[in-house]
């Protein structure tokens, strides 16, 4: 049926319409909205490139020149600046990813009843969940690029591989994006939020970040490797750094496993917690 | 164009024959949340082309059966079909014909009043040109077409209302529902969005409405059902139920607190019928003149006596001893 002219209304319920989006599809519809409302905000976007790039510079010029060369993944000595770039890289992800799906998220969920109105249309929260996340990782995209050529620039990219570290970046932000949105469904209050800077912050510093897993006794190693923030370090290190092994395959499965199962959870809650 | 939205394609009964189409049907239609039973076992059809009302007190169960009959809200027991389809299997489907007024405004109050709908537009999977064609149409029926590239946050709660109700129809809906349409607005923007119903109404479109105000249920609605306690108390048209239950006109006789059993003794048998109030007692009967002369040959000390007609409003004092507003 056609749909020109000034009609408003269909009248009859046997005159059916258009088909339902499916999920990849009404997902993308979220990242259109927030995508029309980012066109007044690219500061946000600045800063999200600046903020991992000073890092860069201080431990490059200022940390890197005390510690001198370590061990590289694959045994050889490589400078501390092109050990610890890539551990920036993916921290940064797994910040931008777990800010954005929780404490963004939570205000949403909270105060705006904009999911509420999507999800009167044929969008279900599994869209709402992928598009989100998705949207962040649009952005996680824009930081990861930007972040590799600072990299390049200051010389501390050693293999072709590298140019993988930035979907390994935007794998890391779906699974910490997908497990952080299964967490905010949990939570009650902004001080609950509170919680996530206490995760964050050991994650960010003992996941074999700043320093070799091998410094750890046997049984913190074991325990290091549980973390998800370490198999992102590990791949993107191994990718920057030329360290390529079918181990990293064993850390992207860890990545996919995590983002898929977050994803599950978060769809879920989401629609115990908005569709009652 | 003049200011008037011309309907292209709308209902008519020679499209349906005899019998209309039910848009909706439902049948102990359920809904529980841990424990409390918010619609207790309703049975209910909603035919293509009329405006169908639930009215009652907040609390009576009227908004969980819009979000069930939305498809945003799993049914707990009993059946219900929505546009010919089932809401748990396919909800989506469902959704895609629907426009949805929720009670509480829910616009993106970070866009502007086009970008709500061009978005919204987009969330039913409508193609950009398609929404774009139809926004300065909307735009047109909300009266909000020099307020395009406005926030929303700006316009007034009458304009975000019909706002609201022309995002509803982005999708050329089968059907419109609309929950607590002008509750918080004031006289003037509730006309102005009545008439905006009516349009819709004019066009053939069929409009499911909850509400509280007797008034807005006698001016808008074809039929309605009477909803208290979870449960559907009765049924019919304004005029049927106000026939059935409240008779032609009312007699109130107002009284000072001291003077209530003076005044109740006086007025024992008049009427067809008496409610009594903490502060009045109403009597129900066909001819007020009657009543007022009743009154007045007994000699009641009634602080004041007011005649008006009977209204829905007394239908639900009626059927359960208890006032719409509370």
């Amino acid at each position: 049926m056609s749909h020109s002219g000034t009609r408003l209304l269909r009248g009859s319920g046997k005159s059916s319409v258009g088909g339902v989006p499916t999920h990849a599809l009404g997902a993308s519809r979220i990242v259109e909205r927030n995508l029309r409302l980012a066109r007044n905000s690219w500061v946000v976007f600045l800063s999200g490139v600046v903020e991992p790039v000073i890092y860069l510079f201080a431990i490059d010029v200022g940390l890197g020149r005390l510690v001198g060369d370590v061990v590289g993944p694959d045994g050889t000595p490589v400078s501390y600046a092109a050990f610890a770039a890539p551990a920036l890289l993916a921290a940064s992800a797994m910040n931008g990813a777990v800010y954005e799906s929780t404490f963004n998220i939570f205000f949403k969920l909270r105060y705006g009843k904009l999911y509420d109105a999507m999800l009167a249309t044929p969008l279900t929260p599994s869209d709402v969940a992928l598009g989100e996340i998705g949207w962040s990782q649009l952005r996680g995209l824009a930081y990861a690029c930007a972040f590799m050529v600072v990299m390049g620039v200051m010389g501390l990219i050693a293999s072709p591989w590298a140019v993988l570290a930035i979907p390994a970046a935007i794998l890391m932000g779906f699974a910490f994006g997908a497990v952080g949105m299964a967490v905010v469904t949990f939570m009650r209050s902004w001080v609950d939020l509170d919680m996530v800077n206490l995760a964050l912050l050991p994650l960010f510093l003992f996941s074999a970040t700043f320093y070799p897993l091998d410094v750890y006794p046997r049984a913190l190693q074991l325990l290091t490797q549980l973390s998800p923030l370490y198999h992102g370090v590990a791949l993107i290190r191994g990718l920057t750094l030329g360290a390529v092994g079918w181990g990293l395959l064993g850390h992207v499965a860890f990545l996919a496993v995590m983002a898929v199962l977050g994803g599950v959870v978060a769809a879920r809650r989401l629609a115990r917690r908005l569709l009652p | 164009m003049g200011s008037e939205v011309r309907p292209v394609s709308a209902w008519s009964p020679a499209d349906a024959g005899d019998e209309r189409e039910s848009l909706v049907v439902a049948r102990g239609l359920t809904k529980r949340f841990d424990g409390f039973t918010a619609v207790n076992g309703i049975a209910f059809d909603v035919s293509a082309g009329e405006v169908f009302g639930f009215l009652g007190p907040n609390g009576a169960g009227k908004t969980s059966t819009m979000r069930m009959v939305a498809a945003v809200s799993p049914v707990t027991e009993g059946s219900l079909r929505v546009l010919d389809r089932d809401p748990a299997s396919d909800g989506a489907g469902i959704r895609a014909q629907l426009g949805v007024v929720p009670q509480e405004n829910n616009l993106d109050e970070e866009l502007s009043v086009a970008d709500n709908l061009y978005v919204y537009g987009r969330y039913f999977g409508m193609r950009r040109s398609q929404v774009r064609d139809r926004i300065p149409d909307l735009l047109e029926f909300a009266q909000l077409t020099d307020r395009g590239d406005d926030k929303v946050t700006v316009l007034s709660g009458g304009m975000k209302r019909r706002l609201v109700i022309a995002r509803a129809l982005i999708n050329t809906p089968s059907m419109v529902l609309l929950d607590e349409p002008t509750t918080g607005l004031d006289p003037q923007a509730r006309h102005l969005v009545w008439d905006r119903l009516r349009e819709l109404t004019r066009q053939g479109v069929t409009l499911l409405l909850t509400t509280h105000y007797m008034d807005e249920a006698e001016q808008l609605c074809d039929r309605l059902v009477v909803m208290s306690d979870g449960g559907i108390v009765a049924e019919g048209s304004p005029r049927q139920l106000i026939a059935e239950y409240a008779g032609r006109e009312v007699l109130e006789v107002r009284f000072l607190p001291g003077d209530r059993d003076a005044v109740l003794t006086g007025l024992d048998g008049v009427g067809s019928r008496q409610e009594v109030l903490s502060d009045r007692a109403i009597i129900y009967g066909e001819d007020a003149e009657q009543l007022t002369t009743a009154v007045s040959r007994r000699g009641v000390e009634a602080a004041s006596v007011l005649v008006r007609r009977a209204s829905l409003e007394d239908v639900f004092l009626r059927l359960t001893g208890r006032g719409l507003i509370e």
